[in-house]
């Protein structure tokens, strides 16, 4: 209880940081999907190009994500697309390339690998390949993403660190409802095409107080959601309730914990990281794209370090169904690891 | 399945009336509307279906085939213009093939047998239209009025280049000539095609995406999906399919068996013309004709032109290897588009033979001037190598750039060249 309010305390003091702005801050009560629902709405109010579409977007979405959308703009603006991933992707950049803004949906992370040669490819080079004659920057990808209880091989991947490795791209992952809608909004806006990943677990679970209207919170910076002196741990999207929950335990056993969500993977945010391991010695990340980050802070810190970095990772399977829970790398799991690097 | 296949608009009637023994009624589906039911099997055979024919105004020999007539819009200016940048492309294509013989540029691939194609689609849109290229419609952003200089800078990947030198040799693209630069994956700009030209139709701009590629690009998933959005969201988008009968070695009868790429078009609820590739006339036509077709209707048109790849794939191929010199040669002297283009132009006293050798010698001239021009040009300055990744320049990119430039300036003679 105690720890909640503290939370809710540090989330609002880091957003009145990042929106100074006169106006008190209005929040409503969101869920993800609203508040990605709502950062749409705002997005297509204020870009009158902008449109939505994807596979059963025009009814509301499979995840409820664009409900009433076609209804206030129209169905010319809000859409749905054939049932065929590369096709959303070209049909995206092509309506990119021409200066108006592409917010297309693929239904789930698991079926963007049909698209990954159009992202890549084509997205990716639009505007390196021409001499910055033509470029796709006003094109999102959005795409729930991650574990969900019984999603087993295709409903459960987190694909970002294949999407890392392509200079051009921007990586964005949210953990709540408020980042949510304020870097989609800023992905959206942002001049360079963005993959957007949506913890699909936290569409109803994760509920907080959203601020109304129009707002972004900033791409390329990591978040530090608490600070510590002892280990840094570093994650984004659904995986930060899990370190939430590790650092707890880890601070009962009088371990502070730096805790720190990445929120844009690439290009992400390497002077927080660096700054807070500096500091605190010790480093433990989690993800698919832990090995780029550890090998950079191993270059950077390495007087610093006190003990092996450690990834704390889902094993190297295709994703289970039956063992989903001993497959994800759970609280106590990283628990551990931070036992292991402070006890080194 | 079978049931969509025997919706009625692909039975027509007639061929219905001569198959069916019996209609028994209809039934509502959602997936095929109405379709009508038989009392016995009716198996709808493709090899049963006639032909797509192709449309053609000029005889091999350059005469007007019977019954057809000038197509509207040409006239001696406009004949003599096209011929003339024929020459001019075919000038570029024999002066930059050579020089990619002797090693002075790295790459290239010449349009030859395809310059009807082209030039005839080329002056039948508007220059609006915005393009989207496979590799070898260079004559088409001739026509558009890309220099000799701009196509020989970007092959020598120097300064000049508006790509900044970062592709391959003729991998063209102009902002300012609505033609979009060239990517090497094959058919991807396909459904880029469909958005761009959703985009215009949303804006409600007087303009269409023209969207080119060969038969074999057409195999592609990418066909498929820009097809199929294309016709879903009605965008005006003309598809044009270039049919030169090879996709590098492979010869049509591996990369389909349906009738080409125009047999295509019905599945797809999209309309289709099959044109004579060679025929330059017919090609403007039929080009003008989709084009009005896409506006009017509000919906993509699939054009298939029927033609043969003369040259060689590319300058890293040789393409005697799996077809006959015989077979090309055959093409070349019975079924050029150039030369077809040249007999009518002289049967109509527009054109002469002395003009010919004139035009043919400074048109060459033109191509050497700009390539030694081109070829003395020093390549893009170093700070661009780290521009254009993404809209600003982050951070690690400052750092890897900062960290190239110390490391050159520690070993400067081994970098000296540039390449």
């Amino acid at each position: 209880m105690l720890l909640s309010s503290l939370r809710s305390k540090l989330a609002s003091s880091t957003l009145r940081r990042q929106y100074a702005s006169s106006a008190p801050l209005v929040t409503e009560r969101m869920n993800m999907f609203t508040a990605l629902n709502d950062a749409m709405r705002v997005a297509m109010e204020t870009d009158p190009t902008a449109v939505v579409f994807g596979e059963d977007v025009a009814f509301g979405g499979v995840f409820r994500c664009t409900v009433d959308l076609k209804e206030k703009f129209g169905e010319d603006r809000v859409f749905n697309s054939p049932l065929c991933e590369q096709g959303i992707a070209g049909f995206a950049i092509g309506y990119a390339s021409i200066g108006r803004t592409a917010i297309a949906e693929i239904q789930f992370a698991d079926y963007i690998f049909p698209a990954f040669d159009q992202i890549v490819n084509e997205a990716a080079k639009f505007r390196y390949r021409s001499g910055n004659q033509f470029d796709c920057g006003k094109l999102t990808f959005r795409a729930p993403y991650g574990a969900v209880g019984h999603g087993a091989h295709y409903h459960s991947q987190s694909p970002e660190a294949y999407f890392a490795h392509t200079p051009g791209l921007k990586v964005v992952i949210p953990r709540n409802p408020t980042q949510a809608k304020g870097l989609l909004l800023a992905s959206i806006r942002d001049p360079n095409p963005v993959v957007f990943f949506e913890p699909k677990a936290l569409y109803r679970a994760s509920v907080s107080d959203v601020p109304v209207g129009d707002f972004t919170v900033p791409l390329g910076q990591a978040d530090i959601m608490r600070s510590g002196t002892d280990i840094t741990i570093v994650g984004w999207g659904a995986q930060m309730r899990v370190l939430e929950d590790a650092c707890d335990m880890a601070e009962e056993a009088g371990v502070s914990c730096e805790l720190i969500d990445l929120q844009t993977i690439t290009p992400w945010d390497v002077d927080t990281i660096e700054q807070s391991v500096r500091k605190t010695g010790r480093l433990i990340k989690t993800g698919g794209f832990a090995s780029e980050i550890a090998s950079t802070i191993q270059e950077r810190c390495f007087l610093n370090l006190e003990a092996p970095i450690q990834r704390v990772c889902g094993y190297d399977t295709p994703f289970p169904l039956a063992y989903e829970k001993l497959y994800l790398p759970d609280a106590l799991k990283n628990f551990e690891a931070i036992k292991h690097a402070v006890n080194y | 399945m079978a049931l969509r296949l025997l919706t009625k608009s692909l039975v027509p009637r007639a061929r219905a009336a001569r198959f069916f023994s019996t209609t028994v009624g209809h039934g509502e589906f959602p997936g095929g509307q109405t379709v009508p039911y038989v009392n016995k099997i009716h198996v709808v055979d493709p090899k049963d279906a006639d032909v797509i024919p192709a449309y053609r105004v000029l005889d091999q020999q350059g005469k007007l085939v019977p019954g057809a007539s000038l197509p509207e819009g040409i006239d001696e200016d406009l004949a003599v213009e096209i011929y003339k940048h024929m020459i001019r492309l075919n000038s570029m294509d024999n002066v930059f093939y050579d020089a990619q013989r002797q090693g002075r540029i790295s790459f290239y691939m010449t349009a030859f047998g395809e310059e009807g194609t082209l030039f005839g689609s080329a002056a039948a849109i508007k220059p609006r239209d915005m393009v989207f290229a496979q590799y070898r419609e260079a004559g088409v952003l001739m026509w558009r009025g890309f220099t000799l200089d701009q196509f020989a800078d970007q092959l020598f990947s120097n300064e000049g280049d508006l790509g900044k030198g970062r592709q391959m040799p003729v991998h063209y693209g102009s902002r300012e000539l609505n033609y979009q630069t060239v990517s090497s994956p094959l058919a991807t700009q396909l459904p880029q095609a469909a958005g761009a030209a959703y985009g215009f139709k949303l804006a409600k701009e007087d303009r269409i995406a023209v969207c080119y590629f060969g038969e074999g690009a057409a195999s592609e998933g990418d066909f498929h999906a820009a097809l199929n959005i294309a016709a879903t969201r009605d965008c005006p988008v003309l598809y044009f399919a270039r049919n030169n009968g090879y996709a590098i070695s492979t010869p049509v009868k591996d990369q389909f068996r349906g009738d080409g790429i125009a047999s295509r078009g019905a599945g797809y609820g999209i309309p289709v013309i099959r044109v004579d590739g060679n025929d330059v006339f017919a090609v403007y036509e039929a080009t003008k004709k989709a084009r009005e077709m896409i506006l009017s209707d509000g919906r993509p048109v699939l054009l298939e032109t029927m033609s043969y790849r003369q040259g060689h794939h590319s300058t890293s191929d040789d393409s005697t290897r799996y077809r006959a010199v015989s077979e090309i040669k055959h093409w070349k002297d019975t079924n050029c588009p150039m030369n077809r283009l040249k007999l009518y132009l002289l049967d109509q006293g527009w054109w002469s033979e002395e003009r010919d050798v004139a035009l043919k010698d400074a048109e060459r001239s033109s191509v050497l001037a700009a390539l030694t021009k081109a070829e003395a040009k020093g390549i893009p300055a170093l700070d661009t190598m780290f521009e254009d990744v993404y809209a600003e320049k982050p951070r690690h990119l400052q750092d890897q750039e900062a960290e190239m430039l110390e490391h050159i300036a520690k070993y400067p003679e081994h970098y000296a060249s540039g390449h």
